[in-house]
């Protein structure tokens, strides 16, 4: 039972990681890039690639997978995104999706289209068990080094977000542009950094996944819902929303395919649709903000 | 448009069309002696390791024994359907078609195998399943015929081996697909003939991310062991997250078809792949001298690519389409190549085969196998145990 819950968890805190930079974009910057899986990829394939070839220890490619999906993500906002901001959705969607494609064809192209292995230092494949009985606790020692990373990570955006002049001059600039703009805020500057942090948390959490849910061509395809789904229920507003359906999402999927197997794969988006029919807004929402 | 440019450009189509015209009279005139075989394989795409693999087995064949066969110059084509059945299909319709092949070969994946079979029963195009492995795939088209293998093949050996082995109680795991569904029953129907219990059998959805809630439910089941079909590739995120969930110290062995421990990929598996018990046609490691003989080549061909078990079925389908055309003494004729590629029994890397006339399916033995560390330090299935010549369980009806 607990274990159920713990595998939860980690699962849940994974999503969080990999699609709270699609939260910031689509909910502050209100640009829909269905192209954020791609950035995922992209840091799943560096941390595997080191790994493999270079021999660079797991630890040392987190940080790299971060920072090299960060600078992608800058250098295609730059150059590919700016120009698509104030264009309608519909554009915006395409543009993306086109971009998913392409990049998963090259990623097939350079490195091929098997599954990927990554092999994990000795000291995070162990497991702990607490407890006994119907009250048994087993923790995989990888999921619980997700679970701190990530809730670290949490913590931080959350500080940056509420606390700090750059949270302040974001939130400005996406409630109104030209107001920041004529306030001295450098919005460019501010959507661009915005939009690396968001690409590099993506980078980050598909570094962290390639172990847990497997790296392949079709990652950002394959979890393309799952990203809509917790930005969807979450509502796009504040970090605690994706957060919380992040993790209800993670331990809904976990627990039902534990406990009704066949129903599995169904319990995620029944989910989904009684919660959006319960809050069509999903289901935490900041006042205030211009929609 | 104006008229002018209207008739130039008719004029235009007019002349490039009366050229390919005579062009194609002198390629007609070479094609009298060659002889074609269209390969369809997934070269992209999520199966691109098993058209890489038949690919390179296809071409060293050749290599070996030469591109002449009674007289005619074999000339070998090769498509990239994507590991999508449409394409397959749309690929072997022009290859039958525009190409004129002789014999079609490959099949990635089933769909691909069955949506071609339509074309190949009405062109009468002999058409060689290289790894496709539902059983029901041969039945498709009377001109179907396989040189891979079969999973109920696959799983009915170990249904047969678990128990005489202490494994009396086990938990079915497998993708929820053909292959994956054939899997599950055949090896349960055996398995509970030959005394077995099986406490509860998981289909896990193709696409599924994470394994974790199936692993823990099959832990809390307490079996002697878990059976495991899933696609090649999924095998080492599924043996990873068995040990990672300690039920190996738990006591629960993981059995399954030689799928799981794909030679492609079992040497990157590492240390947690040691003492996984699976049943298959082929390893690289099987001990006999034609096959040391296959392994080096295909390695030294392929910058160190290990062959695995799609690799053998892609050499075995060559020998089968040259003995055939030999046989024929070099006629083309479809029905004719058929009715030789029936009955042929052969020596392959793999051990003896022998192609069924009647289900124009492959008999072969069926080893279980330990993986291992071989003595070069790389993991290997090693076998050390057979069953002799098995038909394909799902055609005994």
């Amino acid at each position: 039972m607990l274990t159920i819950l713990f595998d939860g968890i980690a699962y849940g805190m994974l999503l969080f990681v990999l699609a709270v930079g699609l939260a910031v974009t689509m909910g502050l910057m209100n640009f829909i890039n269905l192209a954020h899986g791609a950035f995922a990829m992209v840091g799943g394939y560096i941390t595997i690639l080191l790994m493999q070839r270079q021999g660079v220890p797991f630890l040392v490619c987190l940080p790299l997978a971060f920072a090299g999906s960060a600078l992608l993500g800058a250098v295609l906002e730059r150059t590919l995104y700016r120009p698509l901001y104030h264009k309608p959705h519909l554009d915006q969607v395409l543009f993306s999706l086109g971009l998913t494609f392409m990049a998963a064809a090259s990623v097939d192209y350079f490195v091929g289209s098997s599954m990927q292995i990554v092999q994990l230092p000795e000291w995070l494949k162990g497991r702990t068990e607490i407890g006994s009985g119907d009250w048994v606790l087993g923790m995989g020692h990888y999921r619980l080094f997700i679970i701190v990373i990530c809730g670290a990570l949490t913590l931080a955006l959350q500080y940056v977000l509420a606390k700090t002049r750059f949270g302040s001059r974001l939130r400005a600039s996406v409630d109104d542009q030209r107001v920041a703009a004529g306030l001295g805020i450098n919005v460019n500057a501010v959507f661009l950094s915005t939009f690396a942090v968001g690409s590099g948390l993506a980078g980050l959490g598909g570094a962290l996944g390639a172990d847990v849910l497997g790296m392949d061509p079709g990652f950002p395809l394959k979890f393309m819902i799952y990203f809509l789904i917790v930005v969807a229920v979450g509502g796009t507003s504040s970090i605690t929303g994706p957060l919380l359906a992040a993790l209800l999402l993670g331990i809904a999927d976990v627990a039902g395919k534990y406990y009704i197997p066949k129903l599995g794969a169904f319990i995620v988006y029944s989910l989904m649709i009684v919660i959006l029919v319960w809050r069509p807004q999903g289901l935490f929402v900041r006042k205030g903000g211009r929609s | 448009m104006n008229k002018h440019r209207c008739l130039r450009l008719l004029a235009l189509c007019a002349a490039v069309a009366l050229a390919s015209l005579s062009t194609l009279d002198q390629v007609a005139a070479a094609e009298e002696n060659s002889f074609k075989i269209g390969l369809i394989l997934p070269m992209t795409g999520q199966q691109a390791s098993t058209g890489r693999q038949i690919e390179a087995a296809a071409r060293l064949y050749m290599a070996q024994n030469g591109d002449t066969v009674a007289g005619k110059k074999i000339q070998l084509i090769v498509k990239d359907d994507t590991t999508v059945a449409d394409v397959t299909k749309r690929l072997a319709q022009e290859l039958v078609v525009s190409d004129k092949v002789n014999v079609l070969a490959g099949f990635g994946i089933t769909p691909s195998a069955l949506a071609t079979a339509s074309i190949a029963t009405q062109s009468k195009t002999p058409s060689i399943v290289m790894a496709a492995a539902t059983s029901s795939v041969t039945e498709a088209s009377p001109y179907f015929v396989r040189t891979s293998f079969t999973v109920p093949q696959a799983s009915v050996s170990m249904a047969d081996w678990a128990p005489k082995n202490g494994l009396k109680k086990v938990v079915t795991l497998v993708s929820d697909y053909g292959p994956g569904i054939d899997a599950e029953k055949f090896f349960k129907d055996r398995f509970i003939f030959n005394g077995g219990l099986v406490l509860d059998s998981l289909r896990v959805p193709l696409r599924n991310p994470d394994f974790a809630p199936f692993l823990q439910k099959v832990r809390d089941l307490k079996p002697d062991a878990l059976f495991v079909f899933v696609p090649s590739g999924a095998g080492a995120a599924v043996m990873k997250q068995f040990l990672e969930r300690g039920m190996d110290k738990a006591g629960i062995k993981l059995i399954g078809t030689g799928d799981v421990t794909d030679d492609d990929q079992l040497n990157d598996m590492g240390d947690g792949a040691l003492g996984v018990v699976t049943s298959h046609h082929y390893s690289a490691a099987h001990t006999s001298a034609l096959n040391k003989k296959f392994v080096d080549a295909f390695m030294k061909a392929n910058k160190g690519m290990r062959p695995n078990f799609m690799a053998v079925s892609g050499y075995d389908g060559m020998r089968v389409i040259y003995e055939a055309l030999r046989a024929t003494k070099g006629n083309g004729n479809g029905d004719a190549l058929l009715a030789a590629m029936k009955g042929q029994i052969f020596e392959s890397p793999r051990g003896p085969v022998f192609i069924d006339a009647q289900t124009r399916d492959i008999v072969q033995n069926i080893y279980l196998r330990k993986v291992e560390r071989a003595k070069d330090g790389q993991l290997y299935n090693i076998e050390f145990d057979v069953i002799k010549d098995v038909k394909d369980p799902g055609k005994s009806h």
